[in-house]
């Protein structure tokens, strides 16, 4: 091996230190220094020393042990469920703490135990060792080029064309029908994103989510809001299995007063002052639930688009382009407030068929 | 076959056994003493490794309890608040992790933690190849599969803190389905794809596990096993210093210093990570509650890898363009594709455009000091500096509501400070670099001030500078002074070359980059400056000689002798 270990004075200090000489240099103009002289560690000329680290490290991989086997008695001990209150920490689950309090202190001392054995006792002096080339021979390159051309030549795939472009042709189609097995990863869109469960039925009663009653106008106080869902919207969750149709219904009703409301996306879309609006909103989809009364502004949490919910739904600002789609609003025979139809626009974030 | 001696031992007796068959002396007799140089850095990428294979474990421990599955249920597990809530089994079954299953919570924990680790010593390890210089031939392929291998590490994060459908996870998939649905073109079905139909639907979370547990970590998996064989047969990088050179590796041997000390890393790094998930609660699924796409709690945020996504889309001004009856979502695929998109692009090319501005093609095994190369250290702290602004502009609720501030103000400050901050750091990053070479310079030719004053016998006062280490000085001495680039813009007729324009270009771009430096000092130099340390020792020294001449003599004061004054 061309490795060499750099000789060791035995003793680093207390002598002449050689001057330094510049004169050496690389073909790109760095000044090289030779290695600088190895100085002993206490363990390399102290036995009482190393002997000292000997224990030390034998007494961290032993007090991992105990880590170990104190981790499966509490395993088997400490109840699962009891929480324990530890001073910062507040209250904990007792098995947590102590199983990884346990597990982890054990690996850490092994850790610690094997890092201390490398640096205290086994050898710190640098070993240099050349590196290899990493390109090949010129030899082993032109061998390698006249085997590929003996092969491409015994082959024919040069010499003949037809084999060669079916084979390429072929080989370009083989993902095509792979891919297409993806087909069936989901149902087409269709027009699903452009109906909600309020339009099931025309005239849809409204579900106040807070208290499961159907909301009548008198329900609400100027500056009031409701978050709700649609009359039979949790049937139909039930009947389908998922929670497509809420992620599209929810909406939000608010009610300020009439001469405030500056604008609707339809004519008298309000009720005496209570607007509905999607809640989904027009970015990326999160439900919207931060509004403030004094601008009647609906904020979404997840990016901070604003929208103003006397104007349209109209976006003011933050990274959303489009107004809150809006319901229109009526009370029937009875006195509930009902939907009288489905939002005129898809909800939800954008998509390139939305037009 | 003979063999010259009959081992005896059980462990004698398998390896013959092994190399019967495999040969396996001849690849274990080169690398069991192959020689690893030792930096401190070199350890993030250690922390990144561990990390994964803590994630491996602790992620296949996970499997054995976690249910992937949308189904819903009604929860009757023990945390009291949900009982009897209806929510998916897959949200039912990481509570169940938490709290009916002894260690349960600890591995979810360890889980969480480690692969929050997993990415930051990712990153950071990538940040020490790039300052360094590491990226340079012949190592540029290992740099895109570590850029890789980043991208990799943070799609894999969000799909792991996606599965257990709590209200937090579900709100970063409904996200994820918006930025989906927003691709141009295709959106509508990539986004009916991935979730099997409509939003949430009942199809996303089995697919997500299959790509969580499988898929990703399978290609993470085979990446890291070919960047660490690439470092092992390209031997690691070392720092400049004494003995090394570009064509050895001074170090320790792999064995057994490195198998010890690698080792026991591994170990520390699971013991911090368990300690810490021991002691420290990470993503408590139950104080969210079940995923309703009717819902979501003020104050969202992802984890920390994410944020500069998320960062990225909250500053995006709404430009969303309809045209022929399409919608093109600007306000989504510049932020959360077209952007990520460039980052990953000049992240993982960096060492090709280097190169070309440099026209450097040799090979390096001797690392840069950052501050030897101003201008690549001042790009890097440019494009982190880029980085931290759109992970500031993540948390811009958290800052309004932190400093009762309007968000409106803050969005807006940020749009601007995104452009105007990174230059200034390019401009400050570069400008210290310099001070820094410079004062090297200064330590080289004039040693480290050691606060000793010595008073001389004429009454003259001087600091007493003692010269660099040998390691010290090498350290910097290591440093190449790179030329400019001057390619032929015109030909020997004075005709402009094929590709003047080009190598206009790269002239430029070179001077740009290596134009402004300090030049080390030469040797003469260095030799003067020895020179002038031995000097001011035999000052000390005849110093000291007639302190204690003088107390000897009784305090009697020795008249100053000639002129012995030193000269800075």
């Amino acid at each position: 091996m061309s490795d060499t270990t750099h000789g060791d004075t035995g003793h680093g200090h207390g002598h002449e230190v050689e001057p330094i000489t510049y004169t050496q240099s690389d073909e790109r103009g760095r000044i090289l220094l030779g290695l600088d002289e190895h100085r002993s560690r206490r363990t390399d000329t102290s036995q009482r020393a190393a002997k000292r680290a000997e224990r030390q490290i034998a007494g961290m991989f032993t007090f991992a042990a105990i880590c170990f086997v104190a981790a499966i008695a509490a395993y088997l001990l400490v109840p699962k469920h009891d929480i324990v209150w530890v001073p910062v920490l507040g209250n904990v689950s007792a098995s947590n703490l102590s199983l990884g309090g346990l597990i982890g202190l054990g690996t850490l001392l092994i850790g610690v135990g094997a890092i201390q054995w490398a640096r205290a006792l086994m050898p710190d002096e640098e070993v240099i060792q050349e590196r290899h080339e990493l390109r090949g021979s010129d030899e082993a390159r032109e061998d390698t080029i006249e085997q590929f051309r003996r092969g491409a030549q015994e082959s024919g795939f040069m010499s003949r064309p037809i084999i060669r472009r079916s084979l390429l042709g072929a080989m370009a189609l083989f993902p095509l029908p792979i891919a297409f097995l993806l087909g069936d990863l989901g149902t087409a869109p269709d027009d699903k994103l452009r109906h909600t469960a309020w339009g099931n039925k025309p005239r849809t009663r409204i579900l106040n989510q807070g208290s499961g009653q159907m909301v009548r106008p008198e329900d609400l106080a100027v500056g009031g809001l409701i978050n709700a869902i649609p009359v039979g919207l949790t049937e139909l969750e039930e009947q389908e299995g998922s929670q497509n149709a809420r992620a599209k219904a929810a909406i939000i009703l608010v009610r300020m007063n009439p001469d405030e409301i500056k604008s609707t996306q339809g004519p008298n879309w309000d009720y005496e002052g209570i607007v509905a609006y999607s809640k989904i909103c027009t970015h990326v989809g999160c439900p919207i639930s931060l509004y403030q009364q004094r601008t009647h502004s609906l904020l979404c949490p997840c990016h901070q688009s604003t929208f103003d919910l006397s104007d349209s739904g109209r976006a003011v600002f933050g990274p959303a382009a489009r107004h809150m789609p809006q319901l229109q609003l009526d009370v029937d025979s009875e006195g509930y407030l009902v939907a009288v139809g489905d939002f005129a626009e898809p909800v939800g974030p954008s998509f390139w068929e939305r037009g | 076959m003979s063999t010259s001696t009959q081992p005896s031992t059980p462990v004698g007796k398998t390896a013959r056994w092994v190399d019967d068959r495999y040969t396996t002396s001849n690849a274990l007799r080169r690398n069991l003493g192959k020689v690893f140089p030792d930096h401190w850095s070199f350890m993030l990428g250690e922390v990144a490794l561990y990390s994964f294979v803590i994630l491996l474990l602790s992620g296949t421990y996970l499997t054995l309890f976690f249910k992937p599955s949308m189904v819903d249920v009604i929860y009757n597990g023990t945390y009291v608040p949900l009982k009897g809530v209806k929510m998916t089994e897959a949200y039912a079954s990481s509570l169940d992790i938490s709290f009916d299953v002894r260690g349960g919570l600890l591995m979810r924990q360890i889980h969480h933690w480690a692969a929050l680790f997993f990415v930051g010593a990712m990153t950071i390890h990538m940040f020490r190849v790039f300052f360094t210089g590491a990226f340079r031939k012949p190592r540029e392929v290992n740099w895109v599969i570590g850029t890789v291998l980043v991208l990799l590490g943070i799609v894999e994060g969000f799909a792991g803190y996606s599965l257990p459908d709590d209200l937090l996870s579900g709100t970063g998939l409904r996200i994820t389905q918006g930025i989906a649905s927003a691709i141009p073109i295709v959106g509508t079905y990539v986004s009916f794809g991935l979730f099997g139909g409509e939003f949430p639907g009942t199809d996303f979370l089995p697919r997500l596990y299959a790509i969580h547990i499988l898929l990703i970590p399978g290609i993470i998996l085979a990446l890291v096993t070919a960047h660490l064989l690439m470092v092992w047969y390209q031997k690691h990088t070392q720092w400049p210093g004494p003995g090394r050179t570009e064509n050895n590796v001074v170090g320790y041997r792999f064995f057994p210093v490195y198998m010890a000390k690698a080792g026991g890393f591994f170990f520390i790094v699971f013991g911090v990570t368990t300690l810490i998930s021991a002691f420290v609660t990470i993503n408590p699924v139950w104080m969210f509650g079940p995923y309703t796409p009717d819902q979501v709690s003020a104050g969202s945020q992802p984890d920390w890898y994410m944020g500069f996504l998320d960062g990225a889309v909250r500053v995006m001004p709404n430009l969303e363009l309809v045209f022929w009856h399409h919608t093109l979502s600007l306000n989504l695929i510049v932020p959360a594709v077209v952007l990520p998109g460039i980052m990953t692009l000049l992240l993982g090319a960096y060492p090709w455009i280097e190169q070309f501005v440099t026209g450097d093609k040799r090979e390096h095994h001797l690392l840069d000091r950052p501050r030897n190369t101003p201008t690549r250290t001042a790009l890097g702290v440019t494009a982190i500096t880029f980085y931290l602004m759109l992970w500031v502009s993540g948390a811009n609720d958290i800052i309004a509501t932190t400093f009762e501030s309007s968000i409106n103000a803050i969005t807006i400050s940020l749009r601007i400070l995104l452009f105007v901050v990174p230059p200034i750091a390019f401009t400050i990053t570069k400008r210290i670099c310099l001070s820094l070479q410079r004062r090297d310079n200064d330590k080289l030719l004039h040693g480290h001030e050691t606060g000793r004053l010595l008073r001389l016998p004429h009454g003259e006062f001087v600091e007493i500078h003692a010269p660099l280490t040998q390691k010290e000085q090498a350290e910097i001495l290591g440093k190449v002074d790179m030329p400019v680039l001057a390619l032929e813009t015109v030909d020997a007729n004075g005709v402009a070359a094929p590709w003047a324009l080009v190598n206009n270009l790269r002239n430029r771009l070179s001077s740009w980059f290596y134009a402004i430096n300090v030049a080390k000092p030469s040797p003469a130099e260095l030799e003067a400056a020895a020179g002038h340390f031995s000097h001011v020792s035999a000052v000390e020294l005849e110093a000291t000689h007639r302190h204690r001449e003088f107390e000897a003599l009784g305090g009697v004061l020795h008249q100053p002798s000639e002129d012995e004054s030193v000269n800075h």
